[in-house]
């Protein structure tokens, strides 16, 4: 029994769900923009797969992992922005949309691969984005050990979902983009520009998907592996609804999502299936959307094209 | 009177209707002018051009005397034109400053000057006694509500050309009270108004000048003090109208619904119905007044087999209903016509013919054997139909959501009705419906009346229980508080009912005085 609670309390499991919850949060986040402006974006998980593809080649080009991270962001930032082409100007279903996108990425991201670095199934290593130990933190006992040393995509999410939080629910266009999502025609009626406000937040949220993915690539790994995301973006998605489309909501269940995957490691060797932890974050997701856990609705105008009439 | 804004020859053609032929219309500064017409003449169309929600195929504006391009809404707030929706635009998850700033918010760089904006809601609510919490949310408040933050939104943009789409269709009495007055003092400080309505006693109390639309062309401006009822009513529907209900004493018969001491929760878990006891029977109508909000929905809706009775029991025809499934009691012989047309009474996505079979869809002559449909049968059902009631334009073809409200109405009320029923619920059965259409419905119900159904009637407007019923229940609280025969009924008395007055102290002389 002590033994257990030692294993669920220990740094080394919260070092590694802050590692583990990284992608989620700037993935989530970036679906909550999408989402919150009326786009839904299933494509998340075919964003994180291009940024991490992107970050591994400008990195493996350029020298530079911080130059590959900001391939990564302007590649998931150009795949959003078709989306939104899709979505917003042509009323592509949604769904459909995001899905090509996905099933898009694993291709292209596989033929890429092969074109480039002439390798099957992973590229060669890449210069990688290293991990900072902060001074006077480190020292700090318990807390030291989980937040003293990390990767600095690891405080860069931490950072976006604070400031996504102010520009949300503090800015004007944060206002804007509430309503946008919310009632398209209200927003339309007092002359917000609905379009507008829908393709600068899609092109948003592929860039933090991208940013994502890049952390899988270039943070946590130094090299691209096909499929790597294996389904972080639709697990972050799941965040972006247990979160309720809050991004301090999406930071809770990205680290608890986290959390369970660092867990499942260590719970293996006392014997519980993996398998079943891994379902942690589809059920809790259920649960989430059935009510549970308060009431979680989407933005309502999520999913619907805008149709200007007249 | 300066005129402040001129619209001239103004024409839209959406496919198929041409919506406005070529209207013009003038409006001077400091008056109501009145904006009536049947359903589908063409009143929200050319508003709509006139806040660039539309844009005119032909025609010119001109506001305080200089040719205008409204191309967009940010075109108009910056003319100072402001616009209260028939369908209201609000946010709801948003609080009401935030709703009232929105798309002209006040900054402090990029931050919302939320404090600021509380405190300009505030400020205009006070100065045009329009009482609102500036904190709360729209999803929280009553439709009256959302009325007043519609029309504060407006003057927060500093409109001086105010727009009223159906603002009374969806208010109680005493909304209507208020909204009048605040359109009053609106009009001493100088904003001009248009106000669109289908009661011509809102018109003939508030407007200096009407102007009246038939089927898209205008028919004619009026100063408000040279017109009345009757001249109105003809003009805008083209011939005479009867204001009137006629109908003949009831006959009633045996009860066809029964309904013992029902409790209703709602899904919030609060109790709608407290306890509610009535019966109705063959050959009367029923009238149920009272504020909207007492209970009435839910009541209704529990005995349509659309929310579940925590306890209590329903009879109808002698048989127990309670707890049965919409569908069967449907089958047992209940028509019924929702409140709320969008959600329980059609599906807008769908044909007015699809629309006209709704609960009827498995059922002989439309499902034939392997459960296939008969069009033919469905389509000679809706020419029909369509005919009967005179529903425009009479296309069964057509998708139900592109008809205007009234019309839509006269969808729903024709499927119920056909089906004569043993008991006709009606809930608000005209809202927002022309008075053309009004006459038409009353007639119907009546009829139907007469054909032997059970008619229960709910309305928000006395006027209407007053015309129609028999006898009158009046609901508060989720309690039948009284019932009366339709001599013992009075505005007044019902009035006093309403608000929670008891029977006994209004005929102790507490009818004078003013209960809360
Ligand atoms: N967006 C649209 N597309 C196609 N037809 C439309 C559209 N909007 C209105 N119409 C049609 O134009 C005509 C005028 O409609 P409008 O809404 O202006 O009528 P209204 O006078 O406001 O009616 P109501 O009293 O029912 O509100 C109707 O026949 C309606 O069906
Ligand atoms: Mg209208």
């Amino acid at each position: 029994m002590w033994d257990i609670i030692k294993l669920l309390l220990n740094t080394t499991v919260f070092a590694a769900t802050l590692r583990m919850a990284t992608p989620l949060m700037f993935t989530a986040i970036g679906g909550i923009y999408s989402e919150r402006s009326g786009v839904v974006n299933i494509g998340l998980e075919g964003m994180m797969l291009i940024g991490a593809f992107a970050a591994v080649a400008v990195s493996y080009f350029t020298g530079s992992a911080w130059l590959g991270f900001l391939g990564a962001i302007l590649a998931g930032a150009l795949m959003g922005f078709i989306h939104g082409v899709a979505s917003i100007k042509y009323r592509a279903n949604q769904v459909v949309s995001g899905t090509a996108i996905n099933i898009f990425a694993g291709g292209l991201t596989v033929y890429l691969q092969r074109l480039i670095f002439n390798m099957a199934g992973v590229s060669p290593a890449v210069p990688r984005i290293n991990d900072v130990t902060i001074p006077l933190i480190s020292k700090i006992p318990w807390i030291g050990p989980i937040i003293g040393k990390q990767n600095p995509l690891v405080y860069l999410a931490l950072l976006t979902v604070v400031i996504s939080h102010i520009v949300i629910f503090k800015t004007v266009w944060g206002l804007r983009l509430r309503s946008v999502g919310e009632h398209p025609r209200a927003a339309d009626s007092v002359g917000i520009n609905v379009y507008k406000t829908r393709y600068v937040a899609v092109t948003i949220s592929g860039a933090l998907a991208g940013a994502g993915g890049a952390y899988l690539s270039i943070a946590h790994l130094s090299r691209f592996v096909e499929g790597m995301t294996a389904g972080r973006g639709f697990i972050a998605l799941a965040a972006v609804i247990f979160g309720k489309w809050n991004p301090l909501g999406a930071l809770g269940a990205s680290l608890f999502f986290g959390y369970a995957d660092a867990l499942q490691m260590r719970l293996q060797e006392i014997g519980i299936p993996t398998q079943l932890v891994q379902m942690l974050p589809y059920i809790l997701t259920m649960i989430a959307l059935a009510g549970f856990i308060g009431r979680a609705v989407a933005p309502k105008a999520s999913g619907e094209p805008y149709v200007k009439e007249g | 009177m300066a005129i402040v804004l001129e619209m001239k020859g103004i024409t839209k053609q959406f496919p198929g209707v041409l919506a406005n032929d070529n209207i013009s219309l003038d409006v001077r500064e400091g008056e109501i002018h009145a904006l009536v017409g049947e359903n589908g003449s063409g009143k929200s169309t050319l508003m709509s051009i006139l806040y660039g929600l539309y844009q005119a195929d032909k025609g010119e504006i001109y506001v305080r005397g200089k040719k205008v391009d409204i191309s967009e809404p940010r075109v108009a707030i910056n003319l100072k034109i402001g616009m209260v929706f028939q369908h209201f635009m609000l946010v709801e998850p948003l609080t009401v400053a935030e709703n009232i700033v929105l798309g002209s918010e006040l900054k402090r760089g990029p931050f919302l000057d939320y404090d600021q904006a509380v405190k300009e809601v505030e400020r205009l609510s006070a100065s045009y006694g329009l009482k609102i919490d500036p904190h709360a949310k729209i999803e929280d408040l009553s439709v009256g509500l959302h009325q007043r933050v519609e029309i504060l939104k407006a003057l927060y943009r500093g409109a001086e050309i105010l727009i009223l789409d159906e603002p009374t269709a969806v208010l109680t009495p005493q909304e209507v009270d208020d909204l009048m007055e605040v359109m009053r003092s609106l009009r001493e400080n100088g904003t001009s108004i248009i106000f669109i309505t289908h009661k011509i006693r809102e018109v003939l109390a508030i407007s200096d000048r009407v102007t009246v639309l038939r089927r898209g062309k205008k028919i004619g401006t009026k100063d408000t003090a040279d017109t009345n009822a009757q001249d109105l009513a003809e003009m805008m529907v083209g011939r005479e109208v009867l204001l009137r209900v006629e109908k003949t004493p009831a006959q009633p018969k045996e009860e066809v619904l029964q309904v013992n001491d029902l409790v209703v929760k709602d899904s919030r878990g609060s109790i709608r119905v407290n306890g509610a006891s009535l019966s109705v029977r063959r050959g009367e109508i029923l009238g149920i007044a009272g504020v909207e909000g007492n209970g009435q929905t839910e009541l209704v809706e529990a005995i349509a087999g659309l929310m579940r009775p925590q306890s209590g029991q329903i009879m109808l025809s002698g048989k127990d209903i309670t707890n049965w499934s919409p569908l069967r009691i449907k089958k047992a012989g209940l028509g019924y016509v929702p409140e709320d047309r969008h959600k329980r009474g059609l599906v807008l996505d769908y044909s007015i013919a699809d629309n006209l079979i709704l609960g009827l869809h498995a059922d002989e002559p439309f499902c034939g054997v392997m459960g296939f449909h008969s069009r033919k049968a469905i389509m000679d059902n809706a020419s029909k139909l369509v005919e009967k009631y005179d529903v425009r334009p009479p296309y069964p073809q057509q998708r139900a959501g592109a008809l205007s409200g009234g019309n839509q109405q006269k969808v729903v009320v024709a499927r119920e009705f056909n089906q004569d029923p043993e008991l006709l619920i009606c809930s608000q059965p005209t809202r927002g419906v022309d008075i053309g259409a009004i006459e038409f419905i009353h007639q119907q119900v009546v009829a139907q009346r007469d054909r032997g159904a059970a008619v229960l009637l709910v309305s928000a407007e006395l006027d209407e229980i007053l015309s129609l019923s028999d006898r009158v229940a009046v609901m508060y609280n989720g309690r039948i508080v009284a019932v009366l025969d339709r001599e013992e009924a009075d505005e007044q008395k019902l009035g006093y009912l309403m608000l929670g007055g008891s029977l006994e102290d209004y005929k102790a002389g507490g009818g004078n005085s003013h209960v809360g």
